[in-house]
């Protein structure tokens, strides 16, 4: 795997050959200037977005005063924010309290720096790849950061001494811990395919053969799931259940510190469906003769324009997501996470080992159509197992759908179970 | 690496060594349990940067996925669940006594770091300068960690996770025995 990769990292990676030491840095805080901009005012307009987008998914018009077309709606709303007054609730926690909106934006920010968002850039100082800090754990970079997302809302939940607000923050750690697992799990296969945890080799490595979501949907199901859980967005917004909790770990919060939260769950969506885009959708890969050197001004702005198209695509997909399915029970939202989705993905990881290493024997080479197309059929036959298993009201059944017979007889025994008693109590 | 100057390497080392051994300070000495555990996190972060400086990013980035992202957040979700009451009734070192004992402690293992400081370091345990970087740069960050403890480690690195697995076993059957029995 290694020789396979060296080539193209020579071309790609930074650090063979090293570059000087001023273009290295010169390049970083540009780089970090553009992401962190386009960034920000991306994370403003997809509140707009999202009202529009609802707005449209109900059949409304939506915010349409400010500006043309309500396009200055995000300007007004942080004006609004930012002059109306902050409140303390008079025993909470007040550093912690303080600190909490802003640890929970961070993470969502730090993880941007390692994912590659467009072929490299040549320029007359030399190749200039276009990631802001191409570290050679990029992936477990991005689980490390990502793991401290949770301390913000836990952190906002217990300082504000509010038991709603204490609910909504221990519910919020749970369920992040359990889909943190099953997220891991399901990327592993995509590491088994790469041969590293560098997200450029990941994305070469889609570049040059099958993109992961052909060869590895099942990894990709999961991890989508786990992204919504990850994210707090619905089907998957327990802690912030404005029906069981007011609004959950953020009830305290006013103004502009109640706005950290809401900029910082479009900030992880923005993070989430980046690397489920990097993970799975070839990163910047455009099908064809994109990916390959000589490189050019050109291609770096069609993979660039590529990879912010396929992230848009995610964030609307969460968007629709919000406004078309309810929300899980706690005890659901369990066990899809512990009882189906961490079985699945460890069973999952065993096939795919097993596939690889089984492929390698055979002499196939990595990267070959014959690899890819092995994989690809394997794959339609692993996903059509999974969905005629799940598609059987076993898991979480629609409220449309027929009971199957051990449910049906499990809600008999409860009913008797209460006739019983009721009886007795007579 | 892109060419870290000594200087940069060095302020770097004692800013990270600062903020480890403050943060490390402030954690022993808060009587809030969840501050402390919030400048526990601090010292984790610090730790995991010292590691990266020394070319082992791996190290790094699992010491922040499994301290400060995992077993963290466990300990704060089990001091708010616990809920345990006022600082003053739950100070460990209560007494003179104890109170001298745990500086006697802290003293002689000071004093034992600046013993191992000064003494070198044995020759297996040692490796030549910037073989860390090169190592990374070939092979890149998993591969030199991931290739001994699978072949050449392979059976101790079994049994390990054996042992965690009795372990953990064992904390769900003790924690699921019942008391009311019915």
């Amino acid at each position: 795997m290694t020789t396979f990769i060296q080539p193209l990292l020579q071309v790609v990676d930074p650090q063979l050959p090293p570059p000087s030491g001023v273009v290295y840095f010169v390049a970083t805080v540009i780089k970090m200037l553009v992401v962190f901009t386009i960034y920000m005012v991306g994370v403003a307009l997809l509140t707009l977005a999202e009202r529009k987008i609802s707005a449209w998914i109900h059949d409304r018009i939506g915010p349409n005063r400010v500006g043309p077309g309500g396009l200055l709606q995000p300007a007004a709303d942080g004006l609004k924010n930012i002059m109306k007054e902050e409140t303390y609730p008079g025993a909470a926690n007040l550093p912690l309290f303080v600190l909490a909106p802003a640890i929970a934006f961070v993470p969502a920010l730090l993880t941007w720096c390692v994912i590659p968002f467009a072929s490299p850039l040549p320029t007359p100082w030399g190749l200039i790849d276009m990631v802001v800090a191409p570290l050679p754990v990029g992936y477990l970079f991005i689980l490390a950061i990502s793991s401290l997302g949770v301390y913000g809302i836990v952190l906002a939940g217990w300082s504000s001494n509010n038991k709603y607000a204490l609910l909504g923050g221990l519910r919020s750690s749970a369920q992040m811990i359990s889909y943190e697992i099953a997220m891991g799990m399901a990327t592993i296969p995509v590491l088994l395919l790469a041969g590293n945890v560098a997200l450029n080799d990941i994305v070469l490595q889609q570049a040059h053969g099958l993109w992961n979501v052909l060869g590895l949907t099942v990894a990709f199901l999961i991890f989508l799931v786990a992204a919504f859980a990850e994210t707090n967005r619905l089907p998957f917004d327990l802690p912030e259940a404005e029906s069981e909790l007011i609004a959950g770990y953020h009830s305290e919060y006013s103004a502009m510190k109640f706005s950290m939260f809401f900029i910082a769950e479009y900030a992880n969506m923005v993070t989430a469906s980046a690397l489920m885009v990097t993970l799975f959708f070839g990163g910047w890969d455009i099908p064809g003769q994109w990916d390959v050197a000589p490189w050019s001004a050109w291609k770096t702005l069609a993979t660039g324009g590529f990879f912010l198209f396929k992230v848009m695509f995610f964030l609307f997909f969460y968007m629709w997501i919000r406004w078309t399915l309810p929300r899980f029970r706690y005890d659901q939202l369990m066990a899809l996470g512990w009882k189906f989705m961490l079985p699945l993905s460890l069973s999952y990881i065993v096939i795919m080992a097993s596939a690889i290493l089984g492929l390698d024997a055979a002499g196939v080479a990595r990267g070959s159509w014959m690899f890819g197309l092995s994989l690809l059929a394997l794959n339609v036959v692993l996903v059509g197992i999974l969905l005629f298993l799940i598609d059987r009201g076993r898991l979480i059944s629609p409220a449309y759908s027929r009971l199957d017979k051990r449910n049906v007889d499990k809600l008999r025994a409860v009913a008797a179970r209460s006739s019983l008693m009721a009886e007795g109590r007579n | 690496m892109p060419g870290p100057t000594p200087l940069f390497y060095t302020f770097h080392f004692y800013l990270f060594g600062l903020i480890a051994v403050a943060s490390a300070l402030v954690f022993v000495t808060r009587k809030s349990p969840v501050a402390a555990a919030m400048w526990l996190v601090v010292t984790m972060f610090s730790l995991a940067a010292l590691y990266v400086m020394l070319d082992a990013q791996f190290i790094g980035a699992i010491q922040v996925l499994v301290y400060a992202g995992a077993i963290m957040v466990v300990f704060l979700f089990v001091i708010m669940l616990l809920n345990l009451g006022e600082p003053s009734q739950i100070a460990d070192a209560r007494g003179l006594g104890w109170k001298l004992a745990a500086g006697a402690v802290g003293l002689g293992l000071l004093a034992e770091i600046f013993a191992l400081v000064r003494g070198t370091v044995a020759q297996p345990f040692s490796l030549p300068e910037g073989y860390a970087a090169q190592q990374v740069a070939a092979q890149g960050a998993i591969s030199p960690i991931a290739g001994p403890l699978f072949h050449q480690y392979l059976l101790a690195f079994e049994i390990t996770s054996m042992v965690l697995l009795t372990a953990i076993v064992g904390a769900v059957v003790l924690g699921k025995r019942r008391t009311d029995a019915r």
